[in-house]
């Protein structure tokens, strides 16, 4: 029994050495030392609206979802705001979901800021809370997710899902056409098939090629992360042994479509991608992949919404327009970015 | 410690059960059967019916295909090409899936696999650890999940939390863990040896595959040929009986978590590797993709039996229906109503062959008469 005890008190040394070493070569392993991403901000011009004006308290409250494009989001808005002397914002997290971010936002009320801008969990279920602080006099900017109720808001500025479908359908068809493609075979890899966005994109994206008497061949949703992408591309390519042209919603995914592509070596298409992000920028820019050309969504309106948050606050109008204060709506185009104008774009790239 | 009769033990623990037979009717079936019917028989239990049911359900699945689309089956090389497709998609779910068989037939539950394999693929994908190389990557990525599956057995065996729970805890946070390491972020994988596990043939046959075959292989030989195995199936069907058979159950537990873990560290690689990327979000429920593929291998949910061979054939059939969709353009929502379907149906065979179907049936007919 004593040998026992001491064999098993050696083993568990030994174990527990080779554990704690483990742990020691883990930890130097998390740092993520990257160059930090290059914010969309708008660098303040001399004159006019940019000049110090009253001091504005804006609160920000976006979702802590696991994508690159919320990220850019939360890191716009705080860069955008720091590029102002006359704004502080107060940034609270906003959980899980829509109740946890209800409960963010009342401790944000209580801290009586100036401006709210919001990006809603879900604009259906946070309605009420725009009311609510409508009435209490604060203006709330309501980013991408809309409320129904008009009064519900301020200002409201947000992309364009319909259009992103849109701008990706006449891409493709235009560069099928110039190819002289006759009956060509269109795939779609969209993202997460129950939102309401993914529904609108593909809306756009199947009304516009029908417009040019085209149709999509088959449909793989993917779940916007990279690993959900590349099933949904390689059972897309099982389906389709010779396929023209692929849109692909999201950038994000896109890693994993083009890591399938290489896979299964398939060179037989071109493809569009979706929202922007600086990698599918720069593939577009070398030209050395299927991806030709992307469609934005960009996470820059977090930028925006905070200088128009400031101007509401400090009760100013957009100095280029007529009106005295800032519109009620503002919709983004999405660009279509090919080879010929990347450069341009790379800066907003997330 | 007191297991010092490492010879007799095997065969005794695997016989435990047998004196409850209201526990464990598997057991019970493999005490009375005759040895050496034939070469899968060993697995677990009496799985060799069972699993040709799983072959003649992957048959159907093919039939469906071939009579869906002709134009795709006529063609020799890309019915090969499909073929190793549909093993490369199951691979990764199916390295995880014979952890998990470890872990249910144990009497236990793995609601972590999923958020282990994010945050050992999102680990091993930061520019801290790419910078130590393939190597760094690959170690890095085995040691979070073994270390995770260690907690998750110790939580379990010694702190006394219920595995549902335990896992359940697990899961959360470390995705949680994951989404903060990796600044929510997709990490791209830049190492060319990581991504080309996904991309390299060996023989024609992509290397993913082999990586399958060799986990499934050991997972086998494990279960089935090892005390190691025999000690699991007599945890899961009577905890009880195998404590009292000298079989140190805590710790036995602690090692079945571990061996989860390490599968999902595993499965981890090749993921990275498929998606040349990792991040938070990765492997999204995939504990309900292996506990499925699991259950309709014939691993009993409480424990006390299961089969390797009938857990990969169960990730296979869930490959084999998600490619079967895809070729024919059907929705993913269909989709996962026919996988729901397919579980209902294999319970109720299950059910069958145990024999209480055709009890309660009999029980109807007697009271009616």
């Amino acid at each position: 029994m004593t040998t026992q005890g001491r064999d098993l008190s050696r083993r568990r040394l030994l174990f527990g050495g080779a554990a704690l070493s483990a742990g020691v070569v883990l930890a130097g392993c998390t740092s993520n030392e990257q160059e930090p991403t290059s914010a969309q901000t708008k660098a303040a011009a001399t004159g006019g609206n940019s000049e110090p004006g009253k001091k504005v308290t804006i609160g920000f409250s976006a979702p802590a979802a696991d994508h690159g494009w919320i990220a850019a989001i939360t890191n716009n808005a705080k860069a955008q705001a720091g590029a102002y002397s006359d704004v502080e914002l107060k940034s609270v997290e906003a959980g899980a979901d829509a109740a946890a971010q209800r409960a963010a936002l009342s401790t944000l009320i209580s801290q009586k800021p100036d401006v709210i801008v919001l990006l809603p969990h879900d604009g259906k279920e946070l309605n009420a809370f725009g009311l609510e602080a409508m009435k209490a006099g604060i203006p709330v900017v309501n980013l991408d997710r809309a409320f129904p109720d008009a009064r519900a808001y301020r200002l409201q500025i947000k992309g364009d899902n319909y259009g992103m479908g849109v701008a990706a359908a006449t891409y493709i068809a235009e560069q099928l056409k110039a190819k002289g493609v006759s009956n060509p075979i269109i795939g779609e890899i969209p993202g997460i098939d129950s939102l309401e966005l993914t529904q609108e994109r593909s809306k756009g994206f199947a009304d516009t090629l029908a417009s040019y008497g085209l149709k999509v061949a088959n449909r793989r949703p993917a779940e916007f992360t990279a690993d959900s992408g590349q099933q949904a591309a390689t059972g897309l390519f099982q389906a389709l042994p010779k396929i023209d042209a692929i849109w692909n919603h999201d950038d994000d995914q896109g890693i994993g479509v083009l890591a399938a592509v290489n896979q299964a070596n398939r060179k037989d298409f071109f493809m569009v991608g979706g929202a922007g992000s600086k990698k599918a920028m720069e593939d577009i820019k070398a030209d050395n992949t299927v991806l030709k050309a992307t469609v934005t969504y960009s996470p820059s309106m977090a930028s925006s919404a905070i200088s128009l948050a400031r101007l509401i606050g400090q009760k100013k109008g957009m100095s280029d327009l007529v009106e005295l204060q800032v519109p009620k709506e503002i919709v983004l185009a999405s660009e279509t970015i090919t080879k010929e104008n990347a450069s341009d774009y790379l800066k907003l790239g997330f | 410690m007191s297991e010092t009769t490492p010879t007799a033990t095997p065969e005794r623990a695997a016989g435990l059960p047998a004196q409850s037979p209201p526990v464990d009717p598997a057991e019970t079936a493999k005490a009375e059967a005759p040895a050496g019917l034939s070469w899968w028989r060993g697995d677990g239990g009496e799985g060799a019916k069972r699993n040709l049911g799983l072959l003649a359900t992957l048959v159907v699945l093919v039939v469906i295909g071939i009579l869906t689309r002709p134009d795709l089956y006529g063609n020799a090389s890309w019915v090969w090409g499909n073929t190793l497709t549909i093993l490369k998609l199951a691979s990764v779910v199916g390295v995880v899936t014979v952890g998990m068989t470890f872990v249910i037939i144990g009497g236990g539950i793995d609601l972590s696999v999923g958020a282990i394999v994010a945050l050992a693929g999102v680990w091993c994908t930061t520019l801290a650890t790419q910078s130590y190389g393939a190597g760094g990557m690959i170690f890095s990525a085995l040691t979070v999940g073994l270390a995770v599956g260690v907690v998750n057995g110790l939580l379990i065996s010694y702190g006394r939390l219920v595995p549902f729970i335990a896992t359940l805890a697990m899961m959360v946070a470390a995705r949680g863990l994951a989404a903060q390491i990796s600044g929510k972020q997709t990490q791209v994988s830049n190492n060319q040896f990581i991504n080309g596990i996904a991309s390299t043939n060996v023989l024609g046959i992509p290397l993913l595959v082999y990586i399958l075959a060799a986990v499934v292989i050991a997972g086998w030989v494990l279960l089935n040929r090892t005390t190691f195995g025999r000690r699991t199936v007599a945890v899961g069907g009577n905890p009880e009986a195998a404590r009292l058979a000298g079989i140190n159950v805590r710790r036995h537990t602690l090692l079945l978590y571990a061996l989860s873990g390490l599968c999902c560290g595993i499965a981890a690689v090749m993921l990275t590797a498929q998606a040349t990327s990792a991040q938070a979000a990765m492997a999204n429920l995939y504990e309900l993709d292996a506990i499925a593929a699991a259950i309709i291998g014939g691993t009993l949910l409480s424990g006390g039996r299961g089969t390797i061979v009938g857990s990969l054939l169960g990730v296979i059939i869930f490959s084999t229906i998600t490619n079967l969709f895809a070729i024919n353009g059907l929705s993913t929502e269909a989709q996962n109503m026919v996988k729901g379907g397919i579980i209902v149906a294999a319970v109720l065979v299950q059910q069958v062959q145990f024999g209480s179907l055709t009890q309660f049936l009999h029980r109807n007919r007697t009271t009616t008469t």
